[in-house]
């Protein structure tokens, strides 16, 4: 959870720049149903942490916060966009906006059911029906929308 | 100003409801609330899920197990027996003796123990199908399983008309495929780099009746294979063209109609259509996208098979996605009219009152309301509450009775509201994740009729599954002949003057001994006969003349 939610919060970041970006309606129209349905699953899963008196990233936090034997250091987490890609994404436009998000967003897609994968493969994990439901609702959805991506992409010219 | 029996009160009384778990604020228009009876110790706090029919007993299942009442009165349903065995989702359905119970989480355990099992590798986890011999439904025998490589997060039961020996499961599910190691042969391999992927396919479980402990799978239909992007609606309503990619893995759940041999399967980001004429081999017609669709969930065909509904639970369930911010095309219900094999898209209906932030809400379970005539349907909305909505005329939806309670929580959203609501036989039955076990009944109104509700009384079951719809029939009555006046009323079929004297002359001839009835009711339906041909709604006449023929045969 705690690394899923900059995880989700990259994903907000990089639909923000659609309406700007995109003439596409259906990749306008995808990138606000993520926007509803990431904020609303960053919000769960802040509220479950809150729950365990864990800590609760920002909402809007960039990286998960590891702690390695007293030495603290930040990482991305799977998927995820550096910097680099992501200031890439938000100067491209057009065609290329909409090819470079897709082909971001399916990377990124793809990361969150690694995460999934590594939950599911991880002992005493998923125990819990909240946990299990959304981690399963998380795969569902993503894998959904990477098929309606994949669909996208190969539209552009 | 519209009629007052048709103008939904303004402003909406689902509005700004108080919270609560048992004190919350309750609305209602055209439904009334007969009975909420809690679950029971063992069951509190637990999430209820789906509901089975049999007879007098309503089964209704939960993550910790399940739960049968008996309802011979509807306003005290009286507890059968409570079955402590773990699984989520525990979707519930019956065929005789037998109870079928789903199981996905990775919590489940063959022994039904409480504790779960914590090794991601393990011989003690149950993901797929328990069977229950209820034959002394008071003690439920556990007496077999059927793994499967994804578990069951749903399942439907298949009654072939040509089998009598054996009944049949489909499996579906959307949760990860399990280890090879704990369940060998299961892999998530690419079908084309492994052809025995348990992706891509749905499972078939044929369950021998005079021995269901043989229960097995049977066949792995590929029914998506060779499936390329259906044609898809974008936003705007333009249909973009079919591409080469591989379509959904998995289906959510699947609505089987044997009386006209079509199911509907709602598979990820697809509505598909199968032929299930041959029940172990299912054939995908068609499948259907839509942009504003998220996560296809179930279906609900019209009674003649021509219209299919589709259910969106976008965001599974968990989210609040009735908010006045949130779009009603998006998490509602998208309607079709099948016409040679193909889905036509014709309309959206979704719960339209505005709910919480803290109130989940989303597309889920219902029925169809047996109104002769007519396609009513009855819905479940988490948080949204319970809505009936006619939609005989697919691309002119609307709502015509709700009923609707207040966050479980003020603060904070925590999971709520009817998972499922069904009508079966005369009532509405509606399992209240969080509250229990509700008992609703259908009021008359303008837009359905005391006939209409007595004729929907006469079609009795004695068993249902509502993921296997069955086609309506009903019986001659007097209710029936006088619903369909009611309807030709409505549409101004007829003059209203030849409605009044029909109604009277139904009245005089109920009064008469019943052995000069018979020829009475036949001569009013021979006249009406020639009429049916200058009426602007031709069909209800012919249906009304076909019920007071058949209610001629019916009086001895």
């Amino acid at each position: 959870m705690q690394g899923m939610i900059p995880h989700h919060a990259q994903a907000l970041r990089m639909a923000a720049l659609v309406p700007d970006r995109s003439q596409r309606r259906e990749i306008r129209v995808l990138a606000e149903r993520m926007a509803v349905a990431q904020g609303d699953e960053i919000e769960l899963m802040r509220q479950w942490l809150g729950d365990r008196d864990a800590e609760v990233p920002p909402a809007d936090a960039t990286h998960m916060r590891m702690n390695h034997g007293g030495m603290v250091h930040d990482m991305l987490m799977p998927g995820m966009l550096t910097e680099e890609e992501f200031t890439e994404l938000a100067a491209a436009r057009g065609d290329d906006f909409d090819r470079l998000f897709l082909t971001r967003m399916i990377q990124h897609h793809l990361g969150a059911i690694l995460m999934v994968d590594d939950l599911f493969a991880s002992p005493g994990a998923a125990q819990e029906d909240f946990v299990f439901k959304f981690a399963s609702d998380v795969y569902a959805d993503q894998t959904t929308e990477i098929r309606h991506m994949n669909v996208m992409l190969s539209r552009i010219p | 100003m519209g009629d007052p029996g048709t103008t939904p009160p303004s402003p909406d009384p689902r509005v700004g409801l108080r919270a609560g778990v048992t004190d919350a604020g309750e609305a209602s228009w055209n439904l009334r609330l007969i009975s909420n009876t809690p679950q029971p110790e063992g069951f509190v706090g637990v999430t209820n899920s789906d509901l089975a029919f049999s007879g007098d007993l309503v089964f209704q299942g939960n993550y910790n197990g399940f739960m049968v009442w008996d309802v011979r009165n509807p306003a005290r349903p009286a507890l059968v027996t409570r079955y402590l065995c773990p699984a989520s989702q525990s979707d519930i359905s019956v065929f005789r003796n037998l109870a079928f119970v789903s199981g996905e989480g990775t919590s489940g355990r063959l022994d039904c123990g409480t504790q779960g099992v914590s090794d991601p590798v393990s011989a003690d986890r149950l993901r797929g199908i328990r069977i229950f011999d209820i034959s002394d439904v008071r003690n439920p025998r556990y007496i077999a399983n059927v793994q499967t490589c994804r578990g069951s997060h749903t399942h439907t039961v298949v009654v072939d008309p040509n089998d009598q020996d054996n009944v049949y499961i489909y499996i579906s599910g959307s949760a990860r495929v399990r280890p090879e190691q704990e369940l060998p042969g299961c892999s998530a391999l690419a079908p084309d780099e492994d052809p025995n992927s348990a992706l891509f396919r749905i499972e078939v479980i044929r369950v021998p009746l005079a021995n269901p402990q043989e229960s097995r799978i049977v066949t792995s239909p590929r029914i998506f294979s060779g499936l390329t992007a259906p044609p898809r609606r974008d936003a705007e309503g333009n249909v973009t063209q079919a591409l080469d990619r591989p379509g959904p893995n998995q289906c959510h759940d699947i609505t089987v109609f044997p009386d006209v041999g079509l199911a509907g399967g709602a598979c990820e980001g697809y509505g598909i259509l199968l032929d299930i004429s041959d029940v172990m081999n299912p054939r995908r017609l068609s499948a259907v996208a839509d942009a504003n669709m998220s996560y296809w969930h179930s279906a609900t065909f019209s009674n003649d098979g021509r219209a299919v509904l589709f259910t969106d639970e976008w965001g599974g369930g968990s989210a609040a996605r009735c908010r006045d911010t949130d779009r009603y095309e998006w998490g509602a219900n998208a309607l079709f009219t099948i016409e040679d094999g193909e889905m036509v898209f014709q309309s959206y209906y979704k719960m339209p009152a505005p709910q919480t932030a803290v109130e989940n809400c989303v597309a889920h379970n219902g029925s169809p309301v047996p109104i002769p005539g007519r396609d009513v349907k009855v819905q479940a909305w988490y948080q949204g509450g319970v809505s009936i909505f006619d939609w005989t005329d697919p691309a002119k939806p609307f709502e015509i009775a709700f009923f609707d309670r207040g966050p479980l929580d003020a603060e904070r959203l925590r999971s709520a509201g009817p998972w499922s609501t069904y009508w079966y036989n005369g009532y509405i039955y509606s399992s209240e994740i969080a509250r229990g076990f509700d008992v609703l009944e259908l009021l008359p109104s303008g837009f359905i009729s005391r006939n209409e509700i007595d004729a929907a009384k006469t079609v009795i079951w004695s068993e249902y599954n509502p993921q296997m719809q069955v086609q309506m029939v009903w019986p001659a009555s007097f209710s029936l002949s006088r619903a369909y006046l009611d309807q030709l009323e409505r549409s101004r079929g007829l003059p209203q003057p030849r409605i009044d004297s029909l109604r009277m002359e139904l009245i005089r001839i109920e009064g008469m001994p019943v052995a000069q009835r018979g020829n009475l009711l036949t001569q009013v339906a021979t006249q009406l006969g020639p009429e049916a041909g200058a009426s602007s709604d031709a069909a209800k006449v012919g249906l009304l003349v076909q019920s007071l023929q058949a209610l001629a045969g019916a009086q001895q």
